[in-house]
């Protein structure tokens, strides 16, 4: 038995790669259940939304690239992330103006408007795959590690260790820090509390005087830095290609309805669960059994109880569960 | 103008499209096209059926029609004995051993309560899975490697491919059958997450269970319920026929045996379409209706709507998964990667809200019309791509670009095209009554 080994190669396996999974997911349910609390309707286009708001990045990155332009050890694409949000707002903004804002004015049935952001994610998938093509593209040019597995087995002697690459380490800073800023604009401003008015209960905050399109304007920019941050993050730390921000769109959903719709901190929660079931359900527990276990009773196979292949039927799975027993979700979103 | 003149005008245009295809590129295209549109209006109708009728958005529609073409695989393939004594049994043993478990655990948390309920459900499930995995593991690494280069699966049934279209359908019924019993009668978004996810997840069960599909090495050579063109091209009769009516055997054969298929899909969507339209005008259909357009009121006339959007929820899907048994049958192979949601769900759902949500007659016409401007928006992007280019200097990075790109047109004309229906005619082009 080897306990502390057998931690070092969890730590490396699962916690660290889980942790940086989950804030980018917790970032992109921050999104869908923003829209979902003060648009109420559930946006298809939020995946896409995420890749065209990484592609914005990718092309001012390449941009800064070209001009000499480096943060030595982080990565250029840290600069443009402000350029990239600004496009991917007003793409956004534009797109509210052109598309959604008929459907409110018309007071719309929900599921119309979900139908309508199936036509929008159409579009900007083409979008995004006519600007910069359907391939994978790495766009990380700083530091790969903070510190690899064998400096860490250096400094403490031990048989295994773990690594943390820049990516993991830059997400976890980047997304404490968007969701702290989000949390306190939503309790400490002004416009952040009618944000929450106007979710909570629509003809009270009209009667308030609140402004319903400025409310809806500011949402669409937060969802936008929201969309581009889960994006640039999950791009940099595995790669960006349009196809697999679709597929994300369902453990992004699962986040949000397992934390409770149109809830923040419930978004966050969905996130971590997803996350961390989808990475320990499909990891092969072998080597970390073959540490904790005695000896005698160490595992032959690979202890993996599910194949990747078939990750997002963990998310389903998780979301079954959720609909099943509490369809509200853990914090009790809203429930139409 | 008349509704009726405007219909057959409708329809006309579309035949004259076809024909014009057959004229300007070539009477093989054509009938591949009029095939697919075939195909294609059947899946409207069936998504019609739940979005039309009853207001259910289905965003698995893709998953449905890989269900009925794995059906179509299961039944008609030649069985691989070899295969099924290397583990055929123990297969389905720990497939039933999976099932039973998940019974079990059902029976528990209903008989049970309190905390020996949670306890008890998570050792059955626990011990469940396990023993599956057991049971299940070995048996499909045995069936893999009865030679995996041309089998590695238990292949099919050996039955006529006509018996596996009902049979699509009936696989896909009883996928809806559990989606539906999980997600309907909540919140209306919830049944489309869940449908994306079980469509996600048919499909990678497609990819990976190699025992059952063959998965990425995909299943070639499927029966057929029409003659094949070489023997078409040896027989004697049908080549002296094709000659008097001017043709070379080949290209005859070729043109008869999609002729062939055309008659079988058309008789299909006839029968589906009848079967609709008469569903729509019986008392079934007026509840549904009035249960799309006000649940409460419908609620409070006694009607039990969750049941009801159960029941057109599985035939909806039933139908889809007919459409897909016949569309594998009609390509002869099933290729699991060749699913795309885009292509499956979306295009599906473009074609009902185009053609009019809630109208039969629309849900075949958007089909058709749909599937012809999916095959031809490409050649023609192509076409005015060169034109935007062709004032660029040869070998500019732009240039080349921008001819690489046209196949992405597709995807922003299907999204611009349902939004526009969407905002100017929300009816579509054959409006309900």
């Amino acid at each position: 038995m080897d306990l502390i080994n057998a931690f070092m190669v969890l730590m490396n396996f699962v916690i660290v790669p889980a942790t940086a999974y989950a804030a980018q997911l917790s970032l992109g349910a921050l999104g869908v259940t923003m829209i979902y609390g003060i648009l109420r309707f559930s946006n298809f286009a939020h995946g896409d939304s995420m890749a065209f708001g990484a592609m914005a990045t990718i092309l001012f990155t390449w941009g800064l690239q070209a001009l000499g332009v480096s943060l030595g050890p982080l990565p250029t694409a840290l600069l443009a992330l402000p350029l990239g949000i600004a496009v991917t707002a007003a793409f956004l903004l534009g797109t509210d103006r052109a598309v959604y804002r008929f459907y409110r004015a018309q007071k719309a049935n929900p599921v119309i408007l979900v139908i309508v952001s199936m036509g929008v994610m159409f579009i900007y998938n083409g979008i995004t795959r006519l600007i910069i093509g359907p391939d994978d593209r790495n766009f990380d040019d700083g530091a790969r590690f903070l510190f690899t597995v064998r400096d860490f087995k250096e400094w403490t002697g031990l048989e295994e260790g773990f690594g943390l690459r820049s990516s993991q380490a830059i997400t976890l800073v980047v997304a404490i820090a968007a969701v702290m800023l989000l949390f306190w604009f939503l309790n400490r401003t002004r416009t952040g509390k009618s944000m929450r008015a106007f979710s909570d209960n629509e003809d009270l905050a009209l009667l308030s005087g609140i402004n319903p399109e400025y409310v809806v304007r500011v949402t669409w920019i937060i969802v936008a830095a929201l969309a581009t941050l889960a994006g640039v993050l999950y791009g940099l730390d595995k790669s960006f290609k349009p196809f697999t921000y679709f597929q994300l769109l369902l453990p992004i959903f699962a986040a949000a309805i397992v934390g409770g719709l149109g809830s923040p901190l419930g978004a966050i929660a969905g996130g971590f669960v997803i996350a961390f079931s989808e990475v320990t359900i499909t990891y092969a527990w072998k080597r970390v059994l073959t540490y904790a276990l005695p000896d005698e009773m160490a595992p032959d196979g690979l202890v993996q109880l599910l194949s990747t292949d078939y990750k997002f039927a963990v998310s389903f799975m998780i979301l079954v569960v959720v609909l099943l027993f509490r369809p509200t979700g853990l914090f009790r979103g809203k429930s139409v | 103008m008349s509704e009726t003149a405007r219909n057959i005008g409708l329809f006309g245009l579309v035949a004259a499209l076809i024909v014009l295809t057959g004229v300007v590129q070539s009477w093989n295209t054509a009938l591949v096209i009029l095939n697919m549109g075939l195909v294609s209006a059947v899946m409207a109708l069936g998504v019609n059926l739940q979005w039309g009728f009853a207001g259910l958005f289905n965003v698995g529609v893709m998953g449905f029609v890989a269900l009925g073409g794995l059906a179509a695989v299961l039944v008609s393939m030649p069985p691989v004995g070899a295969a099924w004594a290397a583990g055929g049994g123990r297969v389905i043993l720990g497939l039933l051993l999976g099932a039973g478990s998940i019974a079990a655990a059902i029976f528990a948390w209903r008989a049970l309560s309190g905390r020996t309920r949670g306890v008890a459900v998570t050792a059955i499930i626990l011990v469940g899975f396990f023993l599956y995995r057991a049971v299940f593991d070995p048996a499909v690494e045995a069936i893999e490697s009865v030679d995996s280069a041309s089998t590695g699966y238990l292949g099919g049934l050996g039955l006529p491919v006509i018996v596996a279209w009902p049979v699509g359908g009936l696989l896909a019924a009883g996928a809806a059958w559990i989606i539906g019993k999980i997600a309907l009668g909540l919140r209306s978004d919830y049944l489309a997450i869940a449908t994306l996810g079980i469509a996600e997840i048919i499909i990678a069960v497609l990819k990976n269970e190699d025992w059952l599909s063959r998965g990425v090495k995909n299943v070639i050579g499927l029966p057929r319920p029409v003659p094949y063109e070489v023997d078409l091209q040896q027989s004697d009769t049908f080549a002296e026929r094709a000659m008097s009516l001017g043709l070379d055997p080949v290209t005859a054969s070729g043109l008869w045996v999609k002729a062939n298929y055309g008659i079988l899909l058309a008789i299909v969507l006839l029968i589906v379409f009848v079967l609709a339209q008469l569903a729509l005008a019986s008392p079934w259909g007026r509840m549904m209706r009035a249960i799309r357009d006000n649940e409460t009121a419908a609620r409070a006339m006694g009607k039990d709507v969750t049941r009801r959007h159960l029941q057109v929820f599985i035939l909806g899907s039933a139908v889809c998964g007919l459409a897909g048994a016949m569309m594998t049958t009609l390509d002869g192979q099933l290729t699991p990667s060749s699913y795309q949601p885009l292509r499956f769900t979306f295009l599906v759902w473009v074609m009902v809200i185009v053609g009019g949500s809630g109208s039969n007659l629309g849900a075949v016409l958007g089909g058709f019309l749909i599937w012809l401007l999916w095959v031809q928006v490409e050649p023609v992007g192509q076409a005015l791509m060169s034109v935007i280019a062709s004032p660029l200097p040869e070998g500019s990075a732009l240039r080349d670009h921008l001819l690489a790109s046209t196949a992405h047109i597709r995807l922003f004309t299907m999204g611009l095209v349902l939004l526009l229906v969407l905002r100017f005619s929300p009816r579509g082009l054959i409006p309900e009554k």
